[in-house]
């Protein structure tokens, strides 16, 4: 054997230039992109429905047409060759402008929305002016910076859902969890909460409003929706009202964890979720960028846990502050409320540490006694300190240091912003409580697992590069060990770019979910039994 | 403290090193001239597709090593010498060992074509040779066409290799339909089609006569056997098998055959010297195995097995029923039990044959003639759950009940297709039975009650 060696430099070029085709459809969809931005530089289009529509379909049209270029003409089958070659997928230039840009546009979206043109208490502006015809005909009202990101985020779903159903249409899986993801955020995140908006005053509200409600976000993804003027909106309302107010309380108690349970918590951040969405759609060319190390994987579990502390306590401390103490007024006063909290807690961490202790690691449980420990800590405070300073801040502080650090910030700046740096769901894997309970419960009684296909595993790599979650799923396969991770959002990716079939997502018996055989097949029985007993 | 020094750090190198490390706290040194960490080496073809990173091939990073106290040595083993129990590497550094494990793994096959040594002339095994390619087929304006030669598994990855950049490329296969010694000829029959749908131009029943070299000793054209046709290329890919890689054990006095010859313990004729993985040769075939098998798993496996015997616990190698999967081009292929091609079957083995009318899939059982036993499957397209094919072997099932239940072996993603009921229906058909497929059932796939029969 040759000991020459060199540097694994890739000299090579991106395995194909893009085609004569794809540019005029980069300059459609640029082209679409441009109306935005001159509005946004205040140029007044005349006829604003012409000028929108004409808008989106460019960039809709050029999206689609990229995408039918680059998968058309290659049989079905995994297509991510050159992946690694092309700047804008492997953190080079590109894909820093495109960070940089989208970073840009979400800090303008969320601190500076006067300067897409919207105008309190008068004739929007800009960029919003130009949605606004869309806004009335949806809800009747003008549109704000909330309604051009939610149009322009349903419109990247929608287009950049039909390119990854192209890419993956050998794969039926993906395709049908990608149908379910486009329609829920088509419906649900987008036109529904705009309809039921027109509703508000109407008869059959007796006169009340109901706010604005993605029926699909629960809470703590939701983290206002107990706030004092949603609870008074959605009382205002009548029977409609109350009962999505209890929906919204049944979603945390009964649905999410029943669900969970049958399908893991797939069934919601990866066929239900908008940020799922739109990470899997918009976000897919970036999947392979997420860190696997062990110390990423550290990181991720601190914070992510730390941000279910902070929601909850953040959450309790808003709902403590608008209610009374005066028990003939209303059974729920300030002291019930936070006995009942307490005593939830209690339970919950009573019974995981009766039952399930030893599926959670060591630190995992540290973690959880510390949380539990502060959590009761703050909530006894509150019987020797006066009223207002709960949890030693006022609750008004908490919800808007929540607000700005981990809805905007997070969640969009970082979470969306950052998608060519640090991968498509650096949100869900490090920010998003919902994501973190929701795998609590996968990770302690779900009936999800990923199973390994006996010795079949070749330790390649693949399902680990592409796992978007920074999941180290090699690691696993490659003991054929069954893949239970609380953080899997079930995107079942790793079972597609699996060249050897090793990788299946599955619901099945919860019996042996977790203490798989460390062991390959393939060994005799001797062998087996051998390691088994270790 | 024992010294136990392998050499070469491939997955039957590294298997025995963590196993070891698993069982006892012995010192452990790994050589290899190839690589400072171990990699992966059938995912090589992923990184120069773009798929991967060199380092995402790594199944550990680099702090694992030193984390578990296996140290590696970079270096190229020149002699052994078992009389002064020490090895020599680059002909200097001598190294002491008290158990050394050769796991030197393969080298590509050349056989004495003319020009095969030229410049733009390669195999595909190791990191080096990957390397080279990228020097000899970085793309498409500098390598205008490539020429592979030998129509086995690394033939036809470095053929989807080349295709992802858009070189041309011409396969050269010596046999009349691709892999037809290993596949049974309608599963041969369906790659040929595969093949020729990425434009690749396979020529079947055809051999390599030479290799022509321009004025400075590199590769101009190759010259094939049967017509005489010259064709210009700019790069040659030898890929027609692998032998052992132990030149640098000739004078050292272990046995060696084809590879390193050892008994079914792994060890050699030499005391405290045992070799496994590719460059391992058992003196008897096991069951219907190679003597020699340069497959992923059987390495991992024998690393495991020597592990034990090195830590005290003297254990045969004894594989279990043969299984192997490939991906040609975009079809996956996995096998379980024994089928055989029609040039190797034995007399007694009947082929059941299912082909999808339009898609890309197949299968093929193989069943005992006489007592219908069922022998094993070959599946392209559909996967398989290993586990569920390992205990019908183990169980000596019959072919009837293998198709009876076939869909508690699917293992495709959920929402897929099946054609479970086509299968049985062309099996009925075909042996003018009446089965009707049993629905899948959770209980029997995970064995939560253990069957009788």
């Amino acid at each position: 054997m040759s000991t020459y060696d060199r540097s694994m430099a890739l000299t090579g070029q991106p395995p194909k230039e893009i085609s004569r085709n794809q540019k005029i459809a980069t300059l459609i969809g640029l082209s679409g992109l441009a109306i935005i931005l001159l509005a946004a530089f205040n140029v007044s289009f005349p006829n604003k429905a012409l000028w929108l529509s004409i808008s989106l379909a460019a960039i809709t049209t050029g999206t689609i047409w990229f995408s039918w270029e680059a998968y058309s003409k290659k049989l079905p089958g995994i297509k991510n060759d050159g992946v690694w070659f092309k700047s804008i997928s492997s953190q080079g230039f590109w894909g820093w402008i495109a960070g940089i840009a989208l970073t840009t546009f979400y800090i303008v979206l969320y601190f500076y929305p006067e300067y897409l043109g919207l105008v309190k208490d008068g004739e929007n502006k800009g960029v919003i002016a130009l949605f606004d015809p869309l806004s009335r005909m949806l809800s009747g009202n003008p549109a704000s910076q909330w309604f051009v990101y939610g149009t322009l985020y349903t419109v990247a779903i929608l287009a950049f859902g039909i390119k990854f159903m192209w890419k993956y249409r050998h794969n039926r899986y993906e395709r049908i969890r990608t149908m379910s993801v486009m329609f829920f955020q088509t419906a649900f995140a987008f036109i529904i909460p705009e309809l039921m908006a027109r509703l508000n005053g109407d008869k059959i509200l007796n006169g009340g409003s109901l706010p604005y409600y993605d029926l699909k976000n629960v809470w703590p993804l939701n983290y206002y929706n107990f706030e004092g003027y949603r609870i008074k909106s959605f009382l205002s309302s009548g029977d409609i009202g109350f009962a999505l107010l209890i929906f919204g309380i049944l979603s945390i108690f009964v649905i999410t964890p029943i669900l969970t349970y049958k399908y893991g918590k797939r069934w919601y951040c990866s066929w239900v979720c908008g940020c799922g969405g739109l990470a899997e759609t918009a976000g897919d060319s970036f999947r392979q960028l997420s860190d696997k190390t062990v110390k990423a994987w550290n990181i991720e579990r601190w914070v992510v846990h730390s941000v279910v502390v902070f929601v909850t306590l953040m959450t309790t401390a808003v709902i403590y502050s608008y209610l009374g103490t005066d028990t003939s007024k209303y059974w729920l006063t300030k002291n019930t409320f936070l006995i009942g909290v307490a005593i939830l807690l209690t339970v919950v961490f009573t019974l995981v540490m009766l039952f399930k202790r030893e599926q959670l690691q060591k630190d995992a449980q540290y973690g959880a006694i510390g949380y539990f420990v502060i959590i009761m800590a703050l909530i006894g405070m509150h019987f020797f300190s006066g009223d207002g300073n709960v949890f030693l801040f006022k609750s008004e502080t908490l919800r808007k240091s929540y607000s700005f650090l981990i809805g905007s910030i997070f969640s969009g700046v970082i979470g969306t912003g950052f998608y060519p740096i640090l991968g498509n769901r650096v949100w869900c894997r490090f920010g998003c409580p919902m994501a973190a309970i929701l795998g609590f419960q996968q990770r302690l009684f779900s009936k999800f697992r990923i199973t390994t296909n006996g010795g079949q595993c070749i330790s390649c790599g693949n399902c680990s590069t592409y796992c978007e979650m920074g999941i180290d799923v090699r690691a696993y396969a490659q003991k054929g060990e069954n893949i239970v991770r609380s953080s899997c959002v079930g995107c079942g990716i790793c079972s597609a770019v699996c060249p050897r079939g090793v990788l299946k997502l599955e619901n099945g018996p919860l019996q042996g979910r977790i203490d798989s055989n460390q062991v390959l097949m393939g060994n005799d029985v001797d062998l087996m039994t051998l390691v088994n007993k270790k | 403290m024992e010294n136990i020094v392998i050499i070469g750090n491939g997955i039957a190198g590294v298997s025995a090193a963590r196993h070891i490390r698993k069982l006892s706290d012995k010192r452990i040194i790994i050589i290899s001239a190839e690589t400072d960490y171990f990699f992966s080496r059938t995912a090589l073809m992923y990184v120069y597709m773009g798929h991967m990173k060199f380092e995402h091939i790594q199944p550990y990073e680099n702090w694992f090593w030193e984390k578990n106290r296996i140290e590696l040595v970079r270096g190229y083993v020149t002699h052994v010498q078992p009389q002064e129990k020490q090895l020599l590497i680059d002909g200097s550094r001598a190294i002491q060992y008290d158990k050394l494990i050769i796991a030197t793994g393969s080298k590509p096959n050349k056989f004495g074509w003319p020009g095969q040594d030229l410049h733009g002339v390669q195999g595909l095994y190791s990191k080096q040779d990957l390397d080279l390619l990228e020097v000899n087929a970085p793309n498409k304006e500098t390598c205008k066409r490539a020429v592979i030669v030998g129509g086995g598994l690394i033939g036809i990855e470095l053929a989807e290799m080349l295709r992802s950049r858009d070189i041309p490329v011409t396969f050269l296969v010596r046999e009349n339909s691709f892999w037809n010694g290993v596949l049974p000829k309608g599963e041969s029959q369906l790659i040929n089609e595969h093949i020729k749908e990425h434009h690749i131009d396979l020529r079947l029943a055809t051999n390599l006569k030479e290799i022509v070299a321009d004025e400075n000793g590199k590769v101009k054209s190759v010259i094939i056997a049967e017509t005489g046709e010259e064709i210009p290329c700019d790069m040659v890919g030898l890929t027609a098998g692998v032998t052992p890689n132990i030149d640098f054990l000739k004078d050292s006095g272990i046995e060696l055959g084809r590879g390193v010859k050892v008994n079914r313990f792994l060890e050699t004729n030499i005391v405290d010297v045992y070799a496994i993985g590719d460059c391992a040769e058992q003196h008897e075939a096991i069951g219907n195995r190679r003597p020699i098998e340069a497959v992923w798993y059987t390495g991992r496996m024998m690393g495991e097995t020597v592990a034990q015997t090195i830590c005290g616990n003297r254990i045969e190698y004894k594989p279990g029923h043969w299984f192997n999967s490939a991906k040609f081009l975009d079809i996956e292929y996995q096998t379980y039990g024994w089928v055989f091609s029609e040039r190797n079957k034995k007399e007694h083995e009947e082929h059941f044959h299912w082909r999808h009318a339009a898609e890309k899939l197949c299968v093929t059982m193989a069943f005992d003639k006489d007592s219908h036993q069922f022998l094993g499957i070959n599946t392209f397209g559909i996967r398989m759950r290993h586990e569920v094919f390992d205990r019908w072997l183990t169980e000596k099932r019959k072919i009837d009940y293998v198709i009876e239940h076939l869909q508690d072996a699917n293992f495709d993603p959920e929402f897929y297709k099946n054609y479970e009921h086509e299968i049985v229906s062309k099996f009925n058909a075909d042996f003018g039975k009446s089965i009707k497929p049993k629905r899948k059932s959770i209980k029997r796939i995970f064995n939560l009650k253990p069957q009788h029969h």
